[in-house]
């Protein structure tokens, strides 16, 4: 086909578009989905007896917080990596937080060993943690995935990785609200292990979830 | 009686519009201009095609025209993705880039995949490979697949998909430049394509 044919052809078939809004307006909104969904299914299993007690631990608020912190600063750099011409520096955003929430969990796992011994590096099956990291980032992912799909999809896999790493670091702070586990080396295992797995599976489907939708255009 | 059939882009390419224009036109596209949208894809097909020969300088001009394509292509599809308030050059860049990318990922599986049906062929023509009907009729329709190209790419092919030989290797043995033959394998290997795919 000619390229004038095309033009002609793209110009016809162009309907109105809403830009997408800036990475942060765009963290707003989704998150106008994710928390609530996140707290309901936090009720439904009901928050743990000892939360209001755990809210005055030093080391419980550090490592929600930095859960928190990491799984938000992943969502700004995923949507941020489907805007072209936006600056690479932009997905490095959640390293420093990652870093500090692994660093944090390291130091748990050691305060843990200080103060019971061995018994505290001792890992027993706790695979359900990855079901309810799941169900509780599913619809998240899901709303991130659709909001990513009105992007230019540059760099699928790693956009993927960002936005699987938002919703399961959301679905491993919410976990945390009803689930009663809270020695460092089953955390790291069980919880961050459970969102490192959906982020590198995540990784893996990026170039087939996130691709440039080029037949419909044709179309 | 109708016309004749106006070019969208008559004019167009010859004068290239300021990066603020070209940003305004997007925007006017964003809210469903048509003739806007018009005006920008044939503004932008000169600029992405220089730059699509200065980065993959060895694509013929069909390749070349369906790369512009694509690019124009990927343009249409991640419109919204354009905010107004910010400079339009480094949107496009970044599409372009991308493209170009994927166009030489896709030309390098290719080739590879050129060049183990150039072993495939190379089998084929060993005797002690020759013992049945189908591998001959196999190898006759490699052969009389081969009789479309030219002699420059029938060597150019032979050297760099049977032979396996470096480019630099073949470009010592023939005198024939790099860029020269990396343009005639490229063609040999499409043409191949072509006709062996409508064969089977």
């Amino acid at each position: 086909m000619q390229t004038e044919k095309l033009i002609r052809q793209l110009a016809r078939s162009a309907e109105p578009v809403r830009p997408i809004a800036s990475p942060s307006r765009r963290l707003a909104a989704w998150l106008l989905i994710a928390i609530p969904f996140m707290v309901m299914v936090v009720l439904i299993m009901s928050p743990r007896p000892d939360l209001v007690e755990r809210l005055a631990d030093p080391r419980y608020l550090a490592e929600q917080g930095l859960a928190l912190l990491t799984a938000l600063s992943a969502a700004v750099a995923a949507f941020a990596m489907v805007v072209p011409g936006m600056s690479p520096r932009w997905r490095l955003l959640p390293v420093v937080p990652a870093v500090m929430w692994l660093a944090t969990l390291g130091a748990g796992c050691l305060a843990d060993w200080r103060r019971l011994g061995t018994e505290a590096l001792r890992l027993t099956q706790d695979a359900e943690c990855l079901l309810y990291i799941s169900l509780i980032g599913s619809v998240p992912a899901l709303f991130m995935l659709w909001m990513l799909r009105r992007g230019a999809p540059l760099r699928p896999g790693r956009t993927a990785l960002m936005g699987a790493l938002a919703a399961a670091g959301l679905g491993a702070f919410g976990l945390r609200l009803f689930h009663d586990e809270d020695l460092g080396m089953m955390v790291l295992v069980w919880q961050v292990g459970s969102v490192m797995l959906l982020a590198g599976a995540a990784w893996l489907a990026g170039p087939w979830i996130l691709r440039w939708r080029h037949r419909e255009a044709r179309a | 009686m109708p016309g004749p059939v106006r070019s969208p882009c008559e004019g167009d390419e010859e004068a290239p519009k300021a990066e603020d224009a070209l940003g305004q036109l997007m925007a006017a596209a964003q809210g469903g201009d048509s003739r806007a949208y018009e005006a920008l894809l044939c503004a932008l097909s000169g600029p992405v095609r220089n730059y699509v020969r200065r980065r993959a300088p060895w694509l013929g001009n069909d390749d070349l025209e369906d790369l512009v394509q694509e690019v124009l292509i990927s343009v249409h599809s991640a419109r919204a993705s354009y905010d107004p308030a910010r400079p339009f050059m480094p949107w496009l860049a970044a599409i372009a880039r991308n493209r170009i990318a994927d166009h030489g990922r896709r030309y390098g599986r290719r080739n590879e995949a050129m060049r183990r049906y150039g072993e495939v062929s190379e089998t084929f023509s060993l005797d002690e490979a020759n013992n049945s009907s189908e591998d001959v009729i196999t190898a006759m329709s490699i052969e009389r697949a081969m009789e479309v190209l030219t002699p420059a790419q029938k060597e150019a092919f032979r050297m760099l998909r049977v032979e396996e030989l470096s480019l630099k290797e073949a470009s010592e043995r023939s005198g024939v430049s790099i860029a020269a033959l990396k343009v005639s394998v490229h063609r040999a290997t499409r043409r191949l394509r072509q006709r062996l795919l409508r064969k089977g």
